[in-house]
């Protein structure tokens, strides 16, 4: 059974987005895009202080296998990043929501949070694109 | 439909995940790749390899026909069971597939080629054979399963009959031994020692079995090419095809010039291409920094010109980036490579990275 928190909301692209109680959102890849993905050796992150556009290519996840993007799953500025991956990047799969979280913006406008997916529709969105 | 070795259900139930491969349903790694890797360069993996082709080749001509088709030389076998790693050319030199031969008897020779080369490589051995009346059987009732690791041979001989643990547990490397249906090689593609054993396709998931049961772990083909990019072995398809020759893919080892009567296809073209000199050339690489190098990356060595990876990735052992790059003949010791749009150093070295779980080059 995949492994999706309630608490978050999720992009078509396999990001998920936490609200922080002080208004920033915070961002990483899902344990489903982890998990196939495969170990991650090099993680790339965004500038501190670099303006994203809703689903621009923001981060690259790299496992062994293939490197992938990550997309801003909404717009803002990027107040924090993610050092630790730096040196461990195996904390993305270790701790997909937690302690492998790749970055912290400062949204733009709250409402493109509305357009992610809860959790509910998250799952049944990886449904869909198993079958 | 896809093809599906008869390992097949063990893969599933093994919890594989399963890709496309050349026409194969092949597991590519079955959790990790990276403790895949690990355990093949500490204790023992098995990888099924059922997918390649096996091919008899039979008839009292038979040394004749590979002395002619293979720019490495078969008169460099002369022991029973002993192998051989060549490259098999077209007539410009450039290379159909690699592969490896065994010397059987002089009436008997087996070959194993790559699953995806499969149809032209037989549509070719056929053609050349008839020639010398060397009749090309190709063996799809066998199955193959690699153990590869320090412990492989320590792990594999005990299951093994009487018979064919005496046969198995005294061959010397690169060579291969028959117990009835079965035939167990010291030969690999990782770098470390072990064994490639054929065997009949029914007796294949219990041998499987017994092996997971001694402790030997399944590990898919994401481990297999990054421990044989370590292992500085070249993939065909990715490190060479009939565009490029021997020469220009790191090969030049393996083509037998001498004597220097030996007729063998592409001969002319190769003998060509060493007169005039090659323009470029296979090279390891080590990224200096972090990041990860990727097949067709573009390379720049100043001064020379621009080259390509041909094979990256990052290797588990060294903990950082390696690669094979098809490069200008005149590169240095470093070089720099595109990775989405930044350019970084990368020092330029010889391969193999890794072999018998130890470094080979300084980090």
């Amino acid at each position: 059974m995949s492994n999706i928190p309630v608490e978050l909301k999720y992009a078509k692209s396999h990001e998920w987005a936490r609200i922080n109680d002080d208004g920033s959102v915070t961002v990483g890849i899902s344990d489903t895009a982890q998990d196939q993905l495969g170990d991650m050796v090099f993680i790339e992150v965004p500038e501190v202080g670099q303006t994203l556009t809703a689903e621009e290519a923001c981060a690259v996840v790299e496992s062994v296998k293939a490197a992938s993007d990550v997309y801003a799953p909404l717009g803002g500025e990027v107040v924090e990043v993610n050092e630790g991956l730096a040196d461990s990047p195996e904390t993305v799969n270790n701790d997909a929501y937690g302690e492998g979280w790749i970055f912290r913006l400062e949204p733009a406008a709250v409402g493109e949070l509305e357009a992610l997916m809860d959790a509910d529709a998250y799952e049944a969105f990886l449904a869909s694109e198993d079958h | 439909m896809a093809n599906k070795t008869p390992l097949y259900e063990e893969h599933v139930a093994d919890g594989g995940k399963l890709v496309d491969f050349a026409g194969w349903d092949m597991p590519i790694n079955y959790g990790s790749q990276m403790e895949e890797h690990r355990q093949v360069r500490t204790d023992a993996g098995m990888f099924d390899v059922s997918h390649m082709t096996v091919v008899d080749l039979t008839g009292d001509r038979t040394r004749e026909f590979l002395r002619y088709l293979l720019a490495n030389n078969v008169d460099r076998l002369k022991d029973s069971g002993k192998a051989l790693y060549s490259c098999m050319l077209n007539e410009s030199g450039g290379v159909i597939d690699d592969l490896i031969v065994y010397f059987l008897q002089e009436d008997f020779f087996r070959m194993v080629v790559n699953a995806g080369t499969h149809d032209k490589d037989i549509a070719w051995l056929e053609k050349q054979a008839t020639a010398f009346d060397v009749a090309v059987t190709e063996r799809p009732e066998l199955a193959m399963i690699a153990v590869q690791g320090p412990h492989a041979r320590d792990k594999t001989l005990p299951l093994l009959s009487d018979s064919a643990r005496a046969a198995a547990s005294e061959l010397k490397p690169f060579f291969g031994a028959f117990d009835g249906d079965w035939f167990i090689a010291r030969t690999g593609y990782t770098g470390e020692d072990g064994f490639e054993i054929v065997l009949p396709a029914t007796e294949a998931e219990t041998f499987w079995q017994k092996l997971r049961s001694a402790g030997v772990k399944p590990t898919g083909l994401g481990a297999r090419d990054t421990l044989r990019l370590e292992a500085g072995m070249n993939l065909y398809g990715s490190d060479m095809d009939e565009s490029t020759s021997p020469l220009e893919a790191a090969l030049g080892w393996t083509v037998a010039w001498e004597p220097s009567e030996r007729d063998f296809i592409g001969r002319a073209a190769l003998e060509q291409q060493r007169q005039a000199g090659t323009t470029q050339k296979l090279v390891g690489l080590l990224l200096e920094g972090k990041g990860v190098l990727r097949n067709h990356q573009k390379v720049i060595a100043a001064g020379a010109g621009e080259g390509e990876i041909t094979s990256g990735s990052f290797s588990p052992t060294l903990q950082r980036a390696i690669a094979f790059a098809r490069v200008p003949k005149a590169t240095g010791d470093t070089c720099q490579v595109d990775i989405r749009g930044k350019l970084l150093t990368a020092r330029v070295v010889k391969p193999p990275f890794v072999r018998n779980g130890a470094a080979q080059i300084e980090l």
